[in-house]
């Protein structure tokens, strides 16, 4: 599904990402956990396409193809998605107005007709239902006054609706409280299959309970410095990064 | 507040494709260039009036030379040479017996270019058309449905001669002659425009619409409207307006007086696409426009206004609040981009007790251009407990552009509550990327958050011209990311 190779990539000069190496196929969950500051947002960002961030060296390959030179909306298209860590507010636009903006933007890329009006309000309601949302919700301002729990509930609700292929979750747990992570969490579970895949990027372990991973990365000053099972979360759990550090600068 | 709900997807209708930038050649009957007493009298002749009407267009051309160009909105272009102008165009193929199967082939090819096909009118229940090309209204429709309610709608030459008491009665009661320079010429050399009464208790049972297009090279138009809306009644007018591209300056200098008597309502809806010069700021149409309602008791006049056109825009919808009660609303989108400039607001004459006046104006500044708004809160000696809330927000684009705001409030009562709010703001990036990321372009994200800031606006039109106002904000800001 995603193949990096050797990804350095840099900010305004300076040097965030210097050389990650991660391969994520079909049907598996990953996870990036870190200290702050080591790149895992950078890491999210470049996958997604944003601008600022310059690929310096190294491949980024979806589903074999090399996608360094697409724009950010093209490689939506191919089904990169990404839940941001802060998303942003767009006053006046509704969800319900926002989202079908951006599924007729990827139907018309992959040649397709408007979503027909009907099959748009079965998919709206079928998405909400099973993350809990409140229809009423959908006619608000997209994340303009949303809590912290609304705007990333709000988020995978989008992430539903597009059935992306690969789905980074940026700090998808950070401004949770228990339940609303929970339904979030149930939420991923019930969207992954054998054909899309997930790569988590968090701080805590906690969201891991919910949304099991087959791999767990640590990443520290850009580079992925350890790499193991769903176990290596419980031991950064308890015995934090330093460990890591210590190893790293040994 | 987002209206954009489930139900409006059901609603959804197909959006037509908006152009302007076409022209079709049409045999025109223009008089020689230029204004003098001779023309005013040939115009007057042409439209076979009466000689009140012709006195009346003389006494305003006599004022007219003696008056000065204004010179105080914030917008600058090189003066009108008003000797080189051609006041009179018809289309040559009118005759009032033709039924609208027997319009020529070229007309009717325009108004398909313009979305309003002879077909799509018939279709579209409830709105009456009564278009105007170049300055002779050339078919109307409708007209007996609206006759049988005893509502008078079309053109003010015919209104001239069928009404003329009405006209009489009302015409510059609102826009004196002698008002402003564009008004009075106007007054002197006004060509066509619609003219509608709505008698008492009376609800119009459609939105009556009128397309007003420039066609003709060189010609200034001088549309001249007039709605009455005796007491007790009520009607929605929608005005809309597209022109062909030109090389050259085109000058529009419009008069719209509406009078809503006692307990009455009219809502006045405008979607303005002049052409606005191309890129580099070339050509484009000088809108010089004078538009003023006035209420007596317990009336309503609601403005609504969607601008993107024109080179250089002047236009103040403003309501006089005589009656008591009466009440005076101003909403308004402004685009500007490229090298198009704009100073446009409201102003609010507070006479009556117990009036009430709301503004929101909503002002997009793309490219190199400048977006101004000026508005107007007067508050009279003998007005008790006038009430008024203006909100102004600009949205700019890029580093180039401009938005200003000149608010003035003159309050003579002290029981006056005037309510003021501004804001400004920028597309951010991180919209763009959050859109982006969604699998939505740049183009299409920005044309997405500017339909979100107008929004308040957007929704007090009726739908039909709601979803033709959203795509021509789209249109308008096209190439404008950079």
């Amino acid at each position: 599904m995603l193949k990096i190779n050797n990804l350095h990539a840099s900010v305004e000069d300076k040097s965030i990402l210097k050389g990650i190496n991660l391969e994520i196929k079909a049907g598996e969950v990953h996870a990036i956990m870190g200290p702050n500051g080591s790149g895992k947002s950078t890491l999210a960002s470049v996958v997604a396409g944003k601008e600022e961030y310059e690929v310096t060296d190294g491949t980024i390959l979806l589903e074999g193809e090399d996608i360094e030179e697409l724009a950010a909306e093209e490689r939506a298209h191919k089904g990169i998605f990404l839940s941001f860590q802060y998303p942003v507010e767009i006053p006046g636009v509704s969800v319900t107005n926002f989202m079908k903006t951006a599924i007729n933007a990827n139907r018309k890329a992959k040649g397709l007709e408007d979503m027909p009006a009907n099959e748009m309000l079965k998919l709206i309601r079928e998405k909400s239902e099973m993350l809990e949302i409140d229809r009423k919700f959908l006619s608000r301002s997209l994340n303009e006054g949303f809590s912290g729990g609304e705007k990333k509930r709000n988020e995978i609700f989008q992430m539903a609706m597009l059935e992306p292929k690969l789905a980074i979750l940026d700090e998808t747990d950070s401004g949770l409280d228990i339940d609303a992570l929970r339904i979030v969490a149930n939420g991923v579970n019930k969207l992954k299959s054998k054909d899309n895949a997930v790569l988590v990027i968090t701080h805590y372990q906690r969201l891991l309970d919910y949304i099991v991973p087959d791999f767990v990365h640590v990443l520290y000053n850009g580079k992925i410095v350890k790499s193991g099972g769903k176990e290596l979360a419980h031991e950064l759990e308890e015995k934090g990064y330093d460990w890591i550090k210590e190893e790293v600068n040994a | 507040m987002s209206k954009y709900t489930e139900d409006d997807l059901r609603e959804e209708l197909k959006t037509k494709e908006y152009e302007y930038g076409f022209y079709t050649d049409i045999k025109s009957d223009t008089f020689p260039i230029g204004l003098n007493e001779d023309i005013v009298r040939a115009i007057s002749k042409k439209k076979e009036e009466p000689e009140w009407m012709t006195q009346w267009r003389l006494e305003a051309f006599k004022v007219w030379q003696e008056m000065q160009e204004p010179d105080w909105a914030n917008v600058h272009y090189k003066k009108p040479d008003f000797q080189a102008i051609a006041y009179y165009s018809a289309p040559t193929s009118v005759d009032p017996n033709k039924t609208l199967d027997d319009v020529d082939p070229d007309l009717l090819a325009m108004y398909k270019k313009l979305g309003i096909s002879v077909d799509e009118q018939k279709k579209m229940n409830n709105i009456a058309m009564d278009i105007v090309v170049d300055s002779v209204s050339v078919a109307t429709t409708f007209k007996k449905t609206l006759a049988e309610k005893g509502i008078i709608f079309m053109s003010i030459s015919e209104a001239i001669k069928e009404h003329p008491e009405l006209v009489k009665k009302y015409l510059g009661t609102v826009v004196p002659q002698k008002d402003n320079f564009y008004a009075a010429l106007n007054s002197a050399v006004f060509s066509d425009g619609s003219f509608c009464y709505i008698p008492k208790g009376v609800k119009c049972p459609m939105e009556l619409s009128t397309y007003f297009r420039i066609n003709q090279a060189g010609t200034g138009q001088f549309e001249r409207t007039l709605v009455i809306a005796d007491e007790g009644s009520y009607v929605s007018y929608l005005e809309g307006c597209t022109a062909p591209s030109r090389d050259e300056n085109q000058l529009h200098a419009a008069v719209v007086e509406l009078i809503a008597l006692d307990d009455a309502e009219i809502k006045y809806s405008t979607v303005q696409n002049w052409f606005p010069g191309n890129a580099e700021g070339k050509g484009g149409v000088y809108n010089f426009v004078t538009k003023r309602g006035l209420c007596e008791k317990n009336a309503k006049i609601s403005w609504t206004q969607v601008e993107t056109g024109s080179a250089v825009t002047w236009k103040y919808p403003s309501c006089v609040l005589k009656g008591d009660n009466s009440v005076g609303e101003f909403y308004s989108i402004a685009v500007t981009n490229n090298y198009q400039q704009a100073d446009t607001g409201t102003k609010m004459i507070h006479l009556g007790k117990n009036t009430k006046s709301t503004i929101i104006s909503k002002g997009i500044s793309a490219g190199k251009s400048q977006n101004s708004y000026r508005g107007l809160v007067q508050v009279s000696s003998r007005a008790e407990n006038a009430r008024n809330f203006s909100q102004c927000d600009s949205l700019l684009m890029g580093n180039e552009c401009g938005a200003h705001t000149f608010p003035y409030i003159e309050a003579k009562n002290k029981t006056a509550q005037i309510e003021h709010e501004a804001t400004t703001s920028k597309i951010g990036e991180d919209q763009i990327f959050y859109c982006n990321q969604r699998g939505i372009d740049t183009e299409k994200a920005i044309a997405l958050i500017v339909n979100g800031f107008s929004k308040d606006v957007l929704n007090k039109l009726p739908m039909e011209f709601a979803v033709e106002a959203q795509k021509l904000l789209e249109i308008s800001l096209e190439g404008s990311v950079g």
